[in-house]
């Protein structure tokens, strides 16, 4: 084998791949680089400029650099950033805390083995491809006042005629909840069911051995392996859910009263709908220093990558 | 407790490093009793189905009827949507956008992902710390100077800018998995490809991407399905009627005047079934395209 390769260096010898040029690195990564400079760099950049100014297509006498005004105007004058700010802690907090909840639940039990497992799994995995639209319109349908789930439950004698959830503001939110725990859960029990699978199974096997219990070898085993997994899906999920605009934008608009306009939809309406660009720039770069400020806290707190394990 | 259960015949004396293809099946040694595992499995089907159940329903039954079973069938629906309210366009464009996207960023991805798991570069802390990073950057807080640059460009109320804002917002996630997957194929593969006189692009082609497979295809479906369902970069850059995509589409039914129920489940069905059905077709991969090395990595 080795008298082979020798003999195959002949004199116009072609670049073999493992010597190649300095620079094929910084080619491979060069479409990706630009176009991430393209359009996420420099969008980015403009959002910070933009939040300087006074910007608003229909009031171009307005425009011109505004220094801190637009801040000093998020912070002090603006009643809706505040409720819209809250609103979205209050969103993310619930959302990801009961999709990990009930995602790490769906995991361990579908990496048990039991007859039918795939169909199980490629079932209640399923909303998870489904889109934030798709969504509201499915929960749309079965939350409609006349024709919905409801009508069904008060002709069986639980609850009452013509009510909707999506119109009250006392069970708005737990109805947008629910909407997207149907399909939040999924991601998580996906993430965590990938992670399942790498424990080892001699670690369970000696557990046993020694007579711990189910309950012990979770918390002992299964947790302390699956922790860099949930953190990491837990902080993806968070971001995601803070910055996701296409449920609340469809299935109740932010409303009612802006009872769930969470802070990117109150950048959208002020944004497009409203042309202040000056100002949404603003809201923007506020929410990205909240978002980091809160991701490297997690990250910290969580100690992400620690050495134990 | 019987530890008597264990066979241990399954996987004699694992391979070393078994190759990132190979499925293990997982059985873990303490059986809980069935119900422990049936009665909130059936649960949360019962919260996973219901809801498809009401879509399908409402799609197949006659307008008026309150029946809870969709019988008598009808089509009409289904009709009316592809044919009157332009779903046949949407389709077709929503096609275009996620299959152009998902090519857009495997490619990219591949190459980027590719530099990250077989180089050391000096750029190569700073740009994976920038991936992470812009991972937090909010793609729907960018809309305004996103909407200017594709302004410029001449590219609103063209495919293409949805097409390149879709990949470039899968980009990051898809070279950190793309990168794992590769990590774990072993470089002797490679050189021993290389030793035979393969460039490295044919060793490459012909030895790691074979191996990538599932992770591929976790990676493309996650693109194919995310821009499929995006909703805000249509709805902002595409004004034109025929260049809408679906979730626009049934965003429009939504918020018509009179909402037609019917129709309204129609177009959800049109605009589920195409994921649902990628998704039925790769969630096995799924599972071990992740495990391969995306949350380890």
């Amino acid at each position: 084998m080795a008298d082979a390769v020798k003999e195959r260096t002949r004199p116009p010898r072609r670049r073999r791949g493992g010597s190649s040029p300095r620079s094929l690195p910084y080619l491979l990564i060069a479409p990706a680089g630009l176009l991430m400079l393209g359009f996420i760099a420099y969008p980015m950049l403009s959002v910070i400029y933009y939040s300087l100014q006074h910007y608003n297509v229909t009031k171009p006498w307005r425009d011109g650099f505004a220094g801190l005004d637009n801040f000093r105007e998020i912070f002090t004058d603006d009643p809706f950033f505040w409720d819209t700010l809250l609103f979205s802690a209050k969103w993310v907090f619930v959302e990801v805390s009961l999709q990990l909840v009930f995602g790490l639940a769906l995991a361990l039990i579908i990496n048990q083995t039991f007859i039918g497992r795939g169909l199980a799994r490629a079932l209640v995995f399923s909303p998870w491809a489904v889109s934030g639209v798709l969504t509201s319109t499915i929960w749309l349908l079965i939350y409609n006042p006349s024709t919905g789930i409801n009508r069904y439950l008060a002709d069986a004698g639980i609850g009452e005629y013509g009510t909707s959830v999506l119109a009250d503001t006392g069970t708005v939110f737990w109805g947008a909840v629910i909407a997207e725990l149907w399909r939040g859960v999924p991601f998580f029990a996906i993430l965590i069911l990938a992670d399942l699978q790498s424990v080892s199974k001699d670690l369970y096997e000696a557990a046993s051995v020694d007579g711990a219990s189910r309950v012990r070898q979770f918390w002992h085993i299964t947790l302390p392996h699956l922790r860099d997994a949930i953190v990491l899906s837990t902080l993806l999920r968070a971001v995601w859910e803070f910055n996701n605009v296409d449920l609340l934008y469809t299935l109740t608009g932010g409303g009612p009263a802006g009872e769930t306009t969470t802070l990117p939809l109150y950048v959208a309406q002020t944004g497009i709908h409203g042309n202040e660009f000056g100002y949404a720039s603003a809201l923007t770069t506020v929410a990205f220093v909240i978002l980091l400020f809160c991701s490297i806290l997690y990250l910290r707190l969580s100690k992400f990558g620690g050495d134990d394990k | 407790m019987t530890a008597a259960v264990i066979d241990r015949e399954t996987a004699p004396a694992s391979a070393p490093p078994a190759p990132p293809a190979k499925r293990r099946r997982n059985r873990p040694i303490d059986q809980p009793p069935r119900w422990q595992i049936f009665l909130p499995l059936g649960l949360y089907l019962l919260f996973t189905l219901i809801p498809f159940y009401w879509m399908l329903l409402f799609a197949l039954r006659e307008p008026g009827s309150d029946s809870l079973v969709p019988w008598p069938m009808t089509g009409q629906h289904f009709e009316k949507v592809w044919n009157e309210r332009g779903f046949d366009t949407y389709f077709l464009n929503s096609m275009y956008v996620g299959i152009a996207s998902m090519l857009m960023t495997m490619l990219v991805a591949l190459s980027g992902g590719y530099a990250l798991a077989r180089f050391k570069f000096r750029l190569r802390m700073p740009f994976m710390l920038a991936l992470l990073c812009s991972q937090f950057i909010p793609g729907a807080l960018m809309l305004v100077p996103l909407f200017e640059i594709f302004r410029e460009l001449q590219l609103l109320n063209s495919l293409w800018s949805v097409i390149i804002a879709e990949t470039v917002f899968q980009l990051p996630l898809s070279m950190i998995l793309i990168a794992g997957f590769i990590r774990n194929v072993p470089p002797s593969l490679e050189e021993a490809a290389w030793v035979d006189g393969c460039s490295r692009l044919r060793a490459f082609l012909a030895i790691v991407l074979p191996l990538l497979r599932p992770g591929l295809i976790a990676v493309g479906s996650f693109a194919f399905v995310h821009s499929w369902n995006h909703f805000l970069f249509a709805l902002m850059f595409l004004n034109a009627q025929d260049k809408q995509t679906i979730p626009v589409g049934l965003n429009t039914l939504i918020g018509s005047d009179s909402v037609d129920l019917g129709a309204l489940a129609a177009g959800g069905v049109v605009a589920a079934v195409p994921v649902v059905l990628v998704f039925a077709f790769i969630q096995r991969w799924l599972i071990t395209g992740f495990s391969a090395g995306a949350v380890k990595g």
